[in-house]
């Protein structure tokens, strides 16, 4: 078939547009710029859209926020609530509170907006913190990328203080309360605590500042921060380009995949609408935050199930589970029962990220530029790292929910908590050596397949009796997919601890202890090789005789279950 | 006819006329006075004995056959509680105990859980007569306590103050419930009857501290209840609400729900998209 193709500046759109747009370029040289990126390739895959769910549940944050800021008043000034939620008329409460409330029940749309903006909050930090475990677990923070996975964090991190602000401003119950834990993590640190709180807070907790500081941090600080992270973290990764699967014609030099122009652009652009649909379905049928049934802060009430967002949970879990332990010294509390959980627990998780590239980077001592993702299965002790993670990250999220999960499912709570205390330290361990176990037997599996090929449901019976089953070979572009990038193990040499004149070597102990990390990290549990190109030559002579099996098996073949159906992905 | 004509003159028979006029009038007495007004004045002594028929039968191997409680002993000397004496404890504990089914216990448990209650109302009535009998203690609310509905917004805000100050740290802002330390917990306060709220305050069963008159008036026991049912009855103004158990359940939507829709959209996209063969 052909197509006849017609420059564009000849259609009639284009004669059209020809002025305009050859006016902003002779102002603006947007050719030049445009010819280069627009044109610019992105690799294909379902998990690169995770970060997009993050970047687009942002947008509608800004688009919900800038409408609730017409109607939102962070006063901390008292009144009279007098609008339509009657269980609440007439009580005293703050201005802040009952510009909520009215956002909530007489603003058209009010409540629709405030359950779009929450919810969105939610995906923002959810979706930042999947993508983020994708980078880790396919390896894609390696070098060049460093600085962006750091310039990651630093979004995470920001988009948690975005969040914990934005839910201190409805100055209800649940928001004092959340607040009321802010402080004494703050009072916590040693020595300082009580005058930085003193000076967050404007006086004594709550004070009557809080809200309007919160106010400017939620609406202008962190908002002017994260976009300009965002834009750091998206031109990395134009310049840096997108790291892809490896697969044929991919290369660690290459990308392989299309242009933004016009596939992107219409692929992104239409998720936009999806994750702006989906955060609009969710707030227009699921209840967040109703802020009227917890009623206006006061310090002398609580309620039960108080809990911070998700997001915060593992560091209240931490707060929950930690045993007591305060020490007075010098005329001066250490709450280390607070400080420890409160703020040093969110401090290793964040320095571990952080430090985790730079950790690798010495074990492995890899100067490599890596464009080619690795399968989480071909880092065993990476994966096993970040599962073990995953795992702490979780048994105390757990914790942060203790008197929910001991109410629903007639637990008992006091037992969680001992369960926790001991799981912390003894589940992560168990976590990491199952998980490596599991990536080196689904190594092993591919090795397997490699050598031997797939089962093809064909059974022979040779002229003695004996039976055998026929294989097929995998194609040739999936082996190529499965081996390309995977590593040979590193040989590793035991370090030199005396120099050629049979001194101690300086820096050797850094030198034993590098030897004892590599040997963990390559070599901690068993090692499989990919196969070589013998065993694959042997492999290929081996299965040769699948060709004449009696029904063609197609290119995309790949094996037969249980029940002799072939498999289909 | 004979026989009383002839046995009229017998010694014993004056006797007899006598029991029988002391019997006549002692009947009609006690049919026709007025009696005494006394805190039992509801509870005929039938039903007091009915009370007490069902309690020795159901009740009295834990609680005592005089209500007077049993008390173990453990190995190591400490005293326990087999069941807690109930002389005193008046008709309303009786009549939230026993008309929540919590009483009689299953099994022994940290709490006794609320389940389908095991007597009729009558036989509640009878049980709570007969233990009411023994000592005076916190009577079944009037009626006119129990009118909720005709709390007025004024109460209504009232109502919440004091509901946020004293039961939402156990019972949650909505009465959701909550948990408390060792396997106890704060029932939810969704569809408990009015009366039953009333009695709760008013005995402190289980867990719960006791709210007597003169900490919260009766008035404002009433003015609780209005905003209790209230909120619980008034409908979930932002959608499916997960429980109103807090932000562990907005967590689990956002999570499952958003977040597993949109991944779900984006294998969509990465499989549907352009691709270099078709399948």
């Amino acid at each position: 078939m052909s197509q006849t193709y017609t420059p564009v500046e000849q259609t009639s759109t284009g004669k059209k547009l020809a002025g305009p747009v050859g006016w902003l370029d002779d102002r603006l040289g947007l050719a030049g710029a445009g010819k280069k990126n627009l044109r610019k390739v992105f690799p294909e895959h379902w998990s690169f859209m995770l970060g997009e769910v993050a970047l687009w549940s942002f947008v509608v944050l800004l688009i919900t926020g800038v409408f609730l800021t017409l109607w939102f008043d962070p006063s901390m000034a008292e009144t009279t609530y007098t609008g339509s939620y009657r269980p609440l008329n007439g009580v005293e409460m703050s201005v802040a509170y009952a510009s909520s409330l009215d956002i909530s029940f007489d603003i058209r749309g009010g409540l629709l907006l405030r359950q779009m903006h929450h919810w969105a909050a939610h995906l923002f930090i959810a979706a930042m913190m999947v993508h983020m475990l994708r980078v880790f677990f396919t390896g894609a923070y390696r070098k060049p990328r460093e600085l962006n996975w750091l310039i990651g964090l630093g979004l995470l991190m920001l988009g948690i203080l975005a969040g914990f602000s934005g839910y201190s401003l409805p100055d209800d119950l649940l928001s004092g309360t959340g607040l009321r834990i802010a402080d004494g993590m703050i009072k916590s640190i040693p020595l300082i605590g009580t005058h930085v709180s003193f000076f967050l807070f404007g006086g004594e907790f709550p004070g009557d500042q809080i809200i309007g500081r919160l106010y400017m941090v939620h609406i202008l600080l962190i908002p002017a921060l994260l976009l300009g992270l965002i834009a750091a973290h998206m031109l990395l990764l134009v310049y840096h380009k997108h790291t892809q699967w490896p697969g044929p014609g991919r290369t660690n030099e290459n990308v392989v995949g299309y242009p933004a122009l016009p596939v992107y652009i219409a692929k992104a652009g239409g998720f936009f609408f999806i994750v702006f649909g989906v955060i609009a379905v969710m707030a227009a049928t699921f209840t967040v935050n109703g802020v009227w049934i917890y009623g206006p802060y006061n310090p002398a009430e609580v309620t039960a199930g108080s809990q911070p967002d998700w997001y915060m949970g593992f560091a209240e879990g931490a707060l929950r589970i930690f045993p007591p332990l305060e020490w007075s010294w010098f005329g001066s509390t250490w709450a280390m029962s607070v400080f420890i959980p409160g703020l040093g627990f969110l401090g290793l998780l964040f320095v571990a990220l952080g430090a985790w590239p730079f950790i690798e980077r010495a074990i492995t001592r890899d100067q490599r530029e890596h464009h080619l993702l690795e399968r989480p299965r071909n880092a065993p002790t990476r994966t096993g790292l970040g599962v073990a993670g995953m795992t702490w990250f979780g048994l105390l999220w757990i914790g942060g929910g203790n008197d929910v999960i001991a109410l629903k499912f007639g637990l008992d709570l006091n037992a969680i908590t001992w369960f926790l205390r001991v799981g912390i330290f003894v589940g992560p361990v168990v976590a990491f050596l199952i998980t490596r176990r599991i990536c080196i037997s689904l190594q092993r599996k591919d090795n397997e397949v490699l050598t031997h090929g797939y089962e093809t449901g064909v059974i022979d019976r040779s002229p003695d009796g004996g039976y055998s089953e026929r294989h097929a070979a995998m194609p040739l572009a999936k082996q190529y997919a499965l081996t390309a990038a995977k590593e040979r193990p590193k040989q590793i040499e035991a370090p030199e601890l005396v120099d050629e004149n049979g001194v101690d070597a300086p820096r050797s102990r850094r030198e034993r202890l590098r030897h004892r990390l590599r040997r963990f990290y390559y070599y901690g549990a068993a090692v499989v090789d990919k196969p070589t190109a013998e065993d694959m030559a042997h492999a290929e002579e081996h299965l040769r005789g699948s060709n004449e099996h009696p029904v063609e098996l197609g290119e995309d073949f790949q094996g037969v279950s249980e029940t002799g159906v072939p498999r289909v992905h | 006819m004979r026989t009383l004509s002839t046995r009229r003159r017998h010694p014993l028979a004056g006797l007899l006329v006598l029991a029988v006029g002391l019997l006549i009038t002692g009947g009609l007495y006690a049919a026709v006075a007025p009696k005494a007004a006394t805190a039992e004045e509801t509870a005929s002594t039938s039903d007091i004995e009915a009370g007490r028929q069902l309690f020795l039968v159901g009740c009295a191997s834990c609680h005592g056959v005089n209500a007077q409680g049993v008390v173990t002993e453990a190995a190591d000397g400490s005293a326990g509680n087999y069941g807690p004496p109930l002389i005193g404890v008046g008709a309303a504990a009786v009549d939230f105990q026993v008309g929540t089914g919590r009483m009689p216990m299953a099994q022994t448990a940290p709490q006794a859980p609320r389940k389908a209650d095991e007597y009729t109302e009558e036989e509640t009535a009878q049980l709570a007569a007969y233990i009411a009998s023994l000592a005076p203690g916190p009577q079944i609310p009037e009626e006119r306590y129990l009118d909720w509905e005709s709390v007025d917004e004024e109460g209504l805000a009232e109502g919440g103050e004091f509901f946020r100050t004293n039961c939402t740290a156990c019972h949650n802002s909505v009465g959701a419930g909550g948990a408390l330390p060792n396997g106890r917990y704060a029932p939810s306060l969704d569809g408990v009857e009015a009366k039953h709220i009333y009695e709760a305050m008013q005995t402190g069963p289980q867990q719960m501290p006791v709210f007597s008159d003169d900490v919260i008036t009766p008035e404002e026991k009433l003015k609780v209840i209005a905003y209790i049912k209230t909120i619980s009855e008034q409908p979930n103004y932002g959608g499916v609400s997960g429980g109103s158990l807090g932000p562990v359940v907005d967590g689990v939507w956002a999570w499952l729900v958003a977040l597993g829709s949109l991944v779900g959209f984006a294998i969509w996209i990465g499989w549907h998209g352009t691709r270099t063969k078709k399948r």
